[in-house]
């Protein structure tokens, strides 16, 4: 192991004074930590004021507003809301928010160091993120609006140009071009951070004495490095395919209304699924891991238990993340690509749900015989493990290509990964923004309003995404503008009419939170102790919130596992990692 | 101070939690049980290996679910905070191991006897004798082609189509082959015979699919894909596109007619007299 005798890599550093060099253009990593959770919080209202308005079409497809002359919305303008949702939700809210934002934010902390490695890097990435969610949300002005292909962009509609549809002209080259800048900005954050925790561990931080929350970033940066570089590589392909005349995605022979595309031949469509699915499986995984590791962190913290199975969890981690790669095929199964591999994808991925399965016992493993406190970091830690398992056993229908065949690009898909990537990952970040907020901004969050939110997104979320797999069962394709065309589709309504209720009281219960969020901020309940939770990582050994160096220049010193509760002879519940041995007050 | 405080609701809360993941389980599972919302009948006799199989993952996972969210329920509940005395452990290697294994033989069996049904839709060729059905996919229709009694399908160019005169597929008329060849929106097929699908598309990709049938394959531009199968049981089936193909993706809709052999015979001379 690496560790530095003398702190964080580059020293004691000096506190910037101007308010450009601290709040705007900082390096340093807990102001663009807050960023990236300001960003991610900005684009997730975003996302969800889309999602908004599909539902309202959706739940009444042929209703008459007076306020929407000639109706609510036309088929592609629906198709560019479910493109910019997927695509926000995706890279601006799942991928910075866990592990940019808290990331960020605590992963230097938890392992003793004054910073990140590459201070400067790390404000570039924040900046380079911040110029891609611009130039996609561009895409929403230009002429023909925002691309109507997805947030998988499959070619030709992709790379034809305006040809193919509305949308699929300006808007389209904003959207590569604003996530090849995302992959860019992702790189950077990912080198970052796995050169911070193998080199600026402070002494004693052996890699078996990481939180897991340390794992999980660590597991996800390496994701990213190698997931972000073959998802560039593919948009900068797509990109000349539309604006240099290259090849790489269209065949030849292509006739679109009547006219022949000649200008176009030899590329292979299912190229661009190979490349988008091996980056877009492990993306998977990226939004998940750090709700895992949140997850873990918590249940033990609030059931006063140490972790079940340090070991085994982290092997897990390391399996999920090696596995992610070995798997991007079961998004393909009726591609046309060759259905013997279609098999080996399949039974691979069959194995990945085996670390999946280790960490739902193991989270079990560890409430049991534990005292468990309801708070509501705690609830959200819970309510992640249960989505968790909703959302991941749906998986095991997907990953079967004879399964397949029936439910694939229908709504059973959209409720499977709804409830694992979206949903089970966002609850992993509410319950760290509950856990860590008094750490970040030296208040608490409202408990009661908290509660509340907490109960209304719990219950609205299964309300929304439960009946989807129903949908699905019954042979709904994804990605319609409407059921009128299709005649068994349309005595499925009633069901998009019960979600969409479920979905406007969910998303009216995230304006409950954002009120908490801001009321909190100012006039939240002050938190003025180091450790209110009797938490044992490092960030509970200093103020709240901390000083512009962390450690005020004083290196910590590690003596203990990251979960050492009710450890039996100590008088507290808790042993800080810290806390030197001869300090350990014996019962 | 703050733990202290939040334990003394901590008996509601728990119970309102466990309530609810139980009554949540509880539903999910009744409205797959009673099939509420189900597949229609199948049509194939891959279609009904692929309905054992998916009552296969059902029941496995069914099980899992209720394990893992009663466990869920049970935990919270039972250890809730009354200033108990924690019990202290880190970990058992052996229900590690013992879990690990059971989800390795649980999970991968179910994939590899998943492996039967799949076999049977791709691995195996179409049968002897198969009548082929070429389907060609473009925005936002389905074009579907018969060879005619000649057995052998015409020349096509990309140049020469022109949905609007009437030649969606680009027939080149000047092949003898081509003359016989029958092109309709709908695809009739006889009951009880294999057929052989030839799908590809014009523009975008595309994707087939029958409910009925089980049965979903994208058409890919470029590309020529076969699949088969051997319909059991007359009527109407709804075609729906299932890869997303541009603005009027929703509306690419077409049918599937399976009738009896006399029916198809009279279908293909309509279908024939039509063209001339």
């Amino acid at each position: 192991m690496v560790t530095h005798e003398n702190g964080g890599g580059h020293g004691h550093h000096q506190a910037p004074t101007g308010f450009i060099r601290k709040y705007v253009f900082s390096i340093d990593h807990k102001v663009i930590g807050i960023q990236y959770l300001c960003l991610a919080l900005f684009s997730v209202f975003v996302g969800m004021a889309l999602s908004a308005l599909m539902r309202l079409h959706l739940g009444w497809p042929n209703a008459h507003w007076s306020i929407f002359k000639g109706g609510l919305m036309t088929p592609e303008q629906y198709l560019a809301l479910m493109t910019m949702h997927g695509t926000i939700m995706v890279f601006m809210v799942l991928t910075t928010a866990p592990q940019s934002g808290f990331g960020n934010y605590f992963l230097p902390i938890q392992i003793g160091a004054a910073d990140m490695a590459f201070p400067v890097l790390n404000m570039l990435s924040f900046w380079t993120t911040m110029v891609s969610l611009l130039v996609m949300i561009a895409a929403f002005f230009v002429a023909g609006g925002a691309p109507i292909g997805g947030w998988t962009s499959y070619p030709p509609l992709s790379a034809l140009g305006e040809m193919a549809g509305p949308g699929q002209g300006a808007g389209e080259t904003l959207w590569i071009i604003g996530l090849a800048i995302f992959c860019g900005a992702s790189l950077m954050g990912a080198l970052n951070f796995i050169t911070t925790l193998i080199d600026l561990r402070v002494k004693g931080m052996t890699l078996g004495r990481l939180p897991l929350t340390c794992w999980t970033w660590f597991v996800t940066a390496i994701l990213g490095l190698l997931a972000f570089g073959v998802l560039l590589a593919a948009c900068i392909l797509l990109l000349l395919d539309r604006i240099a005349g290259t090849s790489f995605f269209i065949p030849g022979g292509l006739v679109i209304t009547d006219q022949v595309i000649t200008w176009h031949k030899g590329g292979s469509p299912l190229l661009w699924q190979h490349l988008f699915w091996f980056f877009g499986h492990p993306e998977v995984y990226i939004a998940i891991l750090p709700g895992m590791g949140v997850a873990s962190h918590l249940l033990s913290t609030f059931s006063r238990k140490p972790v079940f199975g340090y070991r085994a969890m982290v092997g897990a981690i390391c399996g999920i993340g090696f596995l992610g790669f070995c798997v991007w095929g079961h998004h393909m199964f009726i591609s046309g690509m060759s259905p013997y591999s279609a098999f080996a994808f399949s039974i691979l991925t069959m194995t990945i749900g085996v670390p999946s399965a280790i960490k739902t016992f193991n989270w079990l493993g560890t409430l049991w015989g534990g005292k468990i406190t309801f708070n509501c970091a705690m609830l959200f830690a819970l309510g992640f493990v249960s989505l968790f398992v909703s959302g991941g056993l749906s998986g095991l229908f997907l990953a079967q290509p004879a399964l397949d065949l029936y439910l694939h690009d229908g709504y059973f898909v959209v409720a499977h990964f709804h409830l694992i990537m979206g949903v089970a990952a966002i609850f992993g970040m509410f319950a760290g923004l509950y856990f860590w907020f008094p750490k970040m901004f030296g208040r608490f969050l409202n408990e009661g309003i908290g509660k509340l939110h907490f109960w209304l997104t719990f219950i609205g979320v299964y309300a929304i995404f439960m009946p989807m797999h129903f949908l699905g069962l019954a042979g709904h394709p994804r990605r319609y503008f409407d059921t009128t065309a299709v005649d068994f589709l349309q005595k499925l309504q009633p069901v998009h009419v019960f979600i969409s209720i479920a979905a406007f009281i969910t998303i009216g219960a995230q304006l409950i939170f954002l009120f908490n969020f801001f009321y909190s901020l100012f006039a939240g309940k002050e938190c003025k102790e180091e450790n209110p939770w009797h938490a044992t990582t490092l960030e509970w050994s200093i103020p709240s919130p901390p000083p512009f160096d962390n450690f005020a220049g004083v290196e910590p010193v590690v003596y203990h596992g990251p979960y050492e509760f009710s450890v039996p002879g100590a008088a507290d519940d808790y042993i800080p990692q810290h806390l030197a041995p001869n300090l350990v007050k014996k019962a | 101070m703050l733990r202290r405080r939040s334990e003394q609701g901590s008996t509601t809360v728990a119970l309102s939690l466990a309530v609810f993941l139980v009554l949540m389980t509880v539903v999910t599972v009744y409205i797959f049980w009673a099939k509420v919302w189900w597949f229609p009948p199948a049509i194939t006799a891959f279609g009904h290996e692929i309905d054992a199989q998916f009552v296969r993952t059902f029941v496995i996972t069914g099980v899992v679910f209720v394990l893992a969210q009663f466990g869920l329920a049970y935990a919270v509940f039972k250890f809730r905070d009354r200033g108990q005395k924690v019990s202290y452990f880190e970990g058992n290697n052996t229900m590690e191991i013992v879990w690990t294994l059971a989800t390795v033989v649980l999970f991968v069996g179910l994939g590899l006897y998943a492996r039967n049904a799949w076999a049977q839709v791709h691995f195996q060729g179409a049968a002897e004798g198969a009548l082929p059905i070429e389907i060609t996919a473009q925005q936002f229709v389905w074009n579907f082609r018969y060879a005619g009694p000649d057995g052998k399908f015409g020349r096509e160019k990309p140049e020469l189509v022109s949905a609007s005169t009437g030649n969606p597929v680009g027939l080149d008329s000047t092949d003898p082959a081509s003359k016989d060849d029958i092109v309709s929106p709908v695809i009739a097929v006889p009951v009880n015979r294999e057929i052989e699908l030839i799908i590809r598309s014009q523009d975008v990709t595309h994707s087939f699919y029958v409910r009925e049938l089980r049965l979903k394959q994208d058409a890919v531009p470029g590309m020529e894909i076969h699949m088969h199968f051997n319909a059991s049981m007359p009527g109407n089936y709804e075609i729906a596109c299932a890869e997303l193909c541009g603005l009027g993706h929703y509306r690419m809709h077409s049918m599937l007619q399976v009738m009896t052999q006399e029916d198809f015979d009279k279908w293909v001379k309509d279908q024939e007299a039509a063209n001339q």
